[in-house]
Protein backbone atom coordinates (compact mmCIF):
# COMPACT_ATOMS: atom_id res chain seq x y z
CA UNK A 1 0.00 0.00 0.00
CA UNK A 2 1.52 3.30 -1.02
CA UNK A 3 1.73 5.86 1.77
CA UNK A 4 1.25 9.41 0.68
CA UNK A 5 -0.40 12.42 2.25
CA UNK A 6 -3.84 12.49 0.75
CA UNK A 7 -6.29 15.27 1.66
CA UNK A 8 -8.50 14.59 4.71
CA UNK A 9 -12.13 15.62 5.10
CA UNK A 10 -12.88 17.95 8.03
CA UNK A 11 -13.06 16.25 11.41
CA UNK A 12 -16.40 15.14 12.76
CA UNK A 13 -16.45 17.66 15.62
CA UNK A 14 -16.81 20.50 13.10
CA UNK A 15 -20.31 19.51 12.08
CA UNK A 16 -23.50 20.42 13.97
CA UNK A 17 -25.58 17.41 14.95
CA UNK A 18 -28.44 16.60 12.62
CA UNK A 19 -31.14 13.93 12.64
CA UNK A 20 -29.51 12.26 9.64
CA UNK A 21 -25.98 12.16 11.04
CA UNK A 22 -26.99 11.06 14.56
CA UNK A 23 -29.17 8.25 13.21
CA UNK A 24 -26.35 7.23 10.87
CA UNK A 25 -23.78 6.74 13.64
CA UNK A 26 -26.47 5.04 15.77
CA UNK A 27 -26.72 2.35 13.07
CA UNK A 28 -23.05 1.58 13.63
CA UNK A 29 -23.20 1.71 17.42
CA UNK A 30 -26.26 -0.56 17.54
CA UNK A 31 -24.57 -2.90 15.04
CA UNK A 32 -21.52 -3.30 17.27
CA UNK A 33 -23.82 -3.80 20.28
CA UNK A 34 -25.65 -6.55 18.41
CA UNK A 35 -22.37 -8.27 17.53
CA UNK A 36 -21.81 -8.47 21.29
CA UNK A 37 -25.40 -9.73 21.67
CA UNK A 38 -24.61 -12.52 19.20
CA UNK A 39 -22.15 -13.94 21.72
CA UNK A 40 -24.80 -13.88 24.44
CA UNK A 41 -27.14 -15.81 22.13
CA UNK A 42 -24.39 -18.31 21.30
CA UNK A 43 -23.51 -18.71 24.96
CA UNK A 44 -27.17 -19.22 25.86
CA UNK A 45 -27.65 -22.00 23.27
CA UNK A 46 -24.31 -23.67 24.08
CA UNK A 47 -25.04 -23.64 27.84
CA UNK A 48 -28.02 -25.94 27.19
CA UNK A 49 -25.66 -28.72 26.02
CA UNK A 50 -23.90 -28.66 29.42
CA UNK A 51 -27.03 -29.73 31.31
CA UNK A 52 -29.91 -28.29 33.33
CA UNK A 53 -27.72 -26.54 35.90
CA UNK A 54 -25.64 -24.57 33.43
CA UNK A 55 -28.73 -23.61 31.39
CA UNK A 56 -30.42 -22.49 34.62
CA UNK A 57 -27.32 -20.42 35.39
CA UNK A 58 -27.38 -18.80 31.92
CA UNK A 59 -31.09 -18.04 32.36
CA UNK A 60 -30.36 -16.71 35.85
CA UNK A 61 -27.64 -14.35 34.61
CA UNK A 62 -29.84 -13.12 31.73
CA UNK A 63 -32.78 -12.71 34.13
CA UNK A 64 -30.85 -10.79 36.81
CA UNK A 65 -31.32 -7.02 36.97
CA UNK A 66 -28.03 -6.51 35.15
CA UNK A 67 -28.84 -9.17 32.57
CA UNK A 68 -32.21 -7.57 31.96
CA UNK A 69 -30.58 -4.17 31.58
CA UNK A 70 -28.17 -5.59 28.96
CA UNK A 71 -31.01 -7.41 27.18
CA UNK A 72 -33.08 -4.21 27.19
CA UNK A 73 -30.20 -2.40 25.48
CA UNK A 74 -29.89 -5.23 22.98
CA UNK A 75 -33.64 -5.11 22.28
CA UNK A 76 -33.44 -1.36 21.60
CA UNK A 77 -30.39 -1.91 19.37
CA UNK A 78 -32.07 -4.77 17.53
CA UNK A 79 -35.23 -2.89 16.63
CA UNK A 80 -33.29 0.23 15.70
CA UNK A 81 -30.83 -1.68 13.51
CA UNK A 82 -33.70 -3.66 11.96
CA UNK A 83 -35.78 -0.57 11.16
CA UNK A 84 -32.84 1.51 10.00
CA UNK A 85 -31.47 -1.46 8.04
CA UNK A 86 -34.70 -1.55 6.04
CA UNK A 87 -34.25 2.21 5.52
CA UNK A 88 -30.78 1.44 4.16
CA UNK A 89 -32.19 -1.18 1.79
CA UNK A 90 -34.65 1.41 0.46
CA UNK A 91 -31.73 3.80 -0.18
CA UNK A 92 -29.89 1.01 -1.97
CA UNK A 93 -32.84 0.87 -4.35
CA UNK A 94 -32.52 4.62 -4.85
CA UNK A 95 -35.60 5.56 -2.83
CA UNK A 96 -36.14 8.11 -0.05
CA UNK A 97 -33.25 10.52 -0.54
CA UNK A 98 -35.24 13.79 -0.31
CA UNK A 99 -34.46 15.69 2.90
CA UNK A 100 -38.06 15.57 4.10
CA UNK A 101 -38.22 11.81 3.37
CA UNK A 102 -34.97 11.25 5.28
CA UNK A 103 -36.35 13.05 8.35
CA UNK A 104 -39.72 11.30 8.18
CA UNK A 105 -38.28 7.80 7.72
CA UNK A 106 -35.71 8.50 10.47
CA UNK A 107 -38.33 9.58 12.99
CA UNK A 108 -40.48 6.63 11.94
CA UNK A 109 -37.59 4.26 12.75
CA UNK A 110 -37.11 5.90 16.17
CA UNK A 111 -40.83 5.53 16.95
CA UNK A 112 -40.78 1.91 15.69
CA UNK A 113 -37.79 1.15 17.94
CA UNK A 114 -39.39 2.55 21.09
CA UNK A 115 -42.83 1.00 20.50
CA UNK A 116 -41.50 -2.45 19.56
CA UNK A 117 -39.07 -2.51 22.51
CA UNK A 118 -41.81 -1.65 25.01
CA UNK A 119 -44.22 -4.19 23.48
CA UNK A 120 -41.53 -6.90 23.51
CA UNK A 121 -40.78 -6.33 27.19
CA UNK A 122 -44.43 -6.27 28.19
CA UNK A 123 -44.83 -9.61 26.38
CA UNK A 124 -41.64 -11.02 27.92
CA UNK A 125 -42.71 -10.10 31.46
CA UNK A 126 -46.09 -11.73 31.04
CA UNK A 127 -44.42 -14.84 29.53
CA UNK A 128 -41.87 -15.02 32.34
CA UNK A 129 -44.74 -14.95 34.82
CA UNK A 130 -46.35 -17.92 33.04
CA UNK A 131 -43.17 -20.08 32.82
CA UNK B 1 -13.86 -5.71 -15.79
CA UNK B 2 -10.65 -4.05 -14.64
CA UNK B 3 -11.01 -0.29 -14.97
CA UNK B 4 -7.80 0.65 -13.18
CA UNK B 5 -4.39 1.14 -14.74
CA UNK B 6 -1.65 -1.36 -13.91
CA UNK B 7 0.46 1.38 -12.34
CA UNK B 8 -2.44 2.50 -10.14
CA UNK B 9 -3.04 -1.08 -9.00
CA UNK B 10 0.58 -1.66 -8.07
CA UNK B 11 0.68 1.59 -6.11
CA UNK B 12 -2.41 0.52 -4.18
CA UNK B 13 -4.57 3.35 -5.44
CA UNK B 14 -8.31 3.13 -5.85
CA UNK B 15 -10.68 0.68 -4.22
CA UNK B 16 -9.34 -2.14 -2.07
CA UNK B 17 -9.96 -5.28 -4.07
CA UNK B 18 -13.35 -6.84 -3.31
CA UNK B 19 -15.76 -4.21 -2.07
CA UNK B 20 -18.72 -5.25 -4.24
CA UNK B 21 -18.77 -8.83 -2.93
CA UNK B 22 -18.69 -7.55 0.66
CA UNK B 23 -21.38 -4.96 0.03
CA UNK B 24 -23.66 -7.50 -1.63
CA UNK B 25 -23.21 -10.15 1.11
CA UNK B 26 -23.94 -7.56 3.77
CA UNK B 27 -27.25 -6.75 2.05
CA UNK B 28 -28.20 -10.39 1.43
CA UNK B 29 -27.50 -11.41 5.04
CA UNK B 30 -29.31 -8.26 6.21
CA UNK B 31 -32.43 -9.13 4.21
CA UNK B 32 -32.34 -12.71 5.54
CA UNK B 33 -32.03 -11.44 9.11
CA UNK B 34 -35.27 -9.43 8.91
CA UNK B 35 -37.63 -12.44 9.15
CA UNK B 36 -35.15 -14.51 11.20
CA UNK B 37 -34.78 -11.92 13.97
CA UNK B 38 -38.53 -11.24 14.11
CA UNK B 39 -39.09 -14.99 14.49
CA UNK B 40 -36.40 -15.19 17.16
CA UNK B 41 -37.66 -12.25 19.25
CA UNK B 42 -41.14 -13.76 19.15
CA UNK B 43 -39.70 -17.14 20.26
CA UNK B 44 -37.35 -15.70 22.90
CA UNK B 45 -40.24 -13.89 24.58
CA UNK B 46 -41.87 -17.26 25.22
CA UNK B 47 -38.61 -18.63 26.65
CA UNK B 48 -38.19 -15.97 29.35
CA UNK B 49 -37.62 -17.91 32.57
CA UNK B 50 -37.81 -21.32 30.83
CA UNK B 51 -35.95 -24.35 32.20
CA UNK B 52 -33.84 -26.78 30.13
CA UNK B 53 -36.76 -29.13 29.39
CA UNK B 54 -38.86 -26.26 28.02
CA UNK B 55 -35.90 -24.96 26.01
CA UNK B 56 -35.18 -28.40 24.52
CA UNK B 57 -38.83 -28.82 23.57
CA UNK B 58 -38.75 -25.47 21.80
CA UNK B 59 -35.45 -26.17 19.99
CA UNK B 60 -36.78 -29.51 18.76
CA UNK B 61 -40.16 -28.31 17.53
CA UNK B 62 -40.90 -28.25 13.77
CA UNK B 63 -38.62 -25.89 11.83
CA UNK B 64 -37.14 -24.27 14.96
CA UNK B 65 -33.73 -26.02 14.82
CA UNK B 66 -33.33 -25.06 11.15
CA UNK B 67 -34.38 -21.46 11.73
CA UNK B 68 -32.16 -21.15 14.81
CA UNK B 69 -29.15 -22.53 12.92
CA UNK B 70 -29.82 -20.19 9.99
CA UNK B 71 -30.18 -17.27 12.39
CA UNK B 72 -26.86 -18.08 14.10
CA UNK B 73 -25.03 -18.51 10.78
CA UNK B 74 -26.45 -15.34 9.20
CA UNK B 75 -26.10 -13.28 12.38
CA UNK B 76 -22.40 -14.06 12.83
CA UNK B 77 -21.75 -13.62 9.11
CA UNK B 78 -23.50 -10.23 9.01
CA UNK B 79 -21.83 -9.21 12.29
CA UNK B 80 -18.38 -10.10 11.00
CA UNK B 81 -18.95 -8.12 7.79
CA UNK B 82 -20.14 -5.12 9.81
CA UNK B 83 -17.29 -5.21 12.32
CA UNK B 84 -14.87 -5.49 9.40
CA UNK B 85 -16.08 -2.15 8.02
CA UNK B 86 -15.87 -0.50 11.45
CA UNK B 87 -12.32 -1.80 11.96
CA UNK B 88 -11.24 -0.77 8.45
CA UNK B 89 -12.67 2.72 9.04
CA UNK B 90 -11.23 3.47 12.46
CA UNK B 91 -8.02 1.48 12.89
CA UNK B 92 -5.07 3.25 11.31
CA UNK B 93 -2.23 0.81 11.92
CA UNK B 94 -2.05 -1.92 9.27
CA UNK B 95 -0.74 -4.48 11.77
CA UNK B 96 -3.45 -3.91 14.38
CA UNK B 97 -6.08 -3.74 11.64
CA UNK B 98 -5.08 -7.08 10.15
CA UNK B 99 -4.88 -8.69 13.60
CA UNK B 100 -8.35 -7.45 14.54
CA UNK B 101 -9.81 -8.52 11.18
CA UNK B 102 -8.45 -12.04 11.56
CA UNK B 103 -9.57 -12.22 15.20
CA UNK B 104 -13.15 -11.16 14.45
CA UNK B 105 -13.34 -13.67 11.60
CA UNK B 106 -12.01 -16.54 13.71
CA UNK B 107 -14.21 -15.63 16.68
CA UNK B 108 -17.33 -15.46 14.52
CA UNK B 109 -16.58 -18.85 12.96
CA UNK B 110 -15.77 -20.51 16.30
CA UNK B 111 -18.82 -19.18 18.17
CA UNK B 112 -21.14 -19.59 15.18
CA UNK B 113 -19.88 -23.12 14.52
CA UNK B 114 -20.04 -24.14 18.16
CA UNK B 115 -23.58 -22.86 18.68
CA UNK B 116 -24.88 -24.51 15.49
CA UNK B 117 -23.24 -27.73 16.67
CA UNK B 118 -25.03 -27.19 20.00
CA UNK B 119 -28.38 -26.92 18.19
CA UNK B 120 -27.66 -30.20 16.38
CA UNK B 121 -26.69 -31.91 19.62
CA UNK B 122 -29.80 -30.69 21.42
CA UNK B 123 -32.03 -31.99 18.64
CA UNK B 124 -30.24 -35.12 17.38
CA UNK B 125 -27.97 -36.20 20.24
CA UNK B 126 -28.84 -37.65 23.63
Amino acid sequence: MATRNRPLSPHLQIYAKQVTSVLSILHRITGVTLAFGAFLLANWVISATYGADSFAMAQGVLGSWFGRLVLFGITLSLFYHLGNGIRHLAWDMGKGFELIQLRTSGMFVVAFTLIMTVLTWIAAYSAAGAN
Amino acid sequence: MEMRSHLGRVRGLGSSNDGVGHWWLQRITGVALVPLTIWFVYSAIGLAGADLAQFKTWVGTHANPVLLSLLIFTMFHHGQLGLQVVIEDYVGSEKIKLTLLIMTKFTAIIFGGYSIFAVLRLTLGG
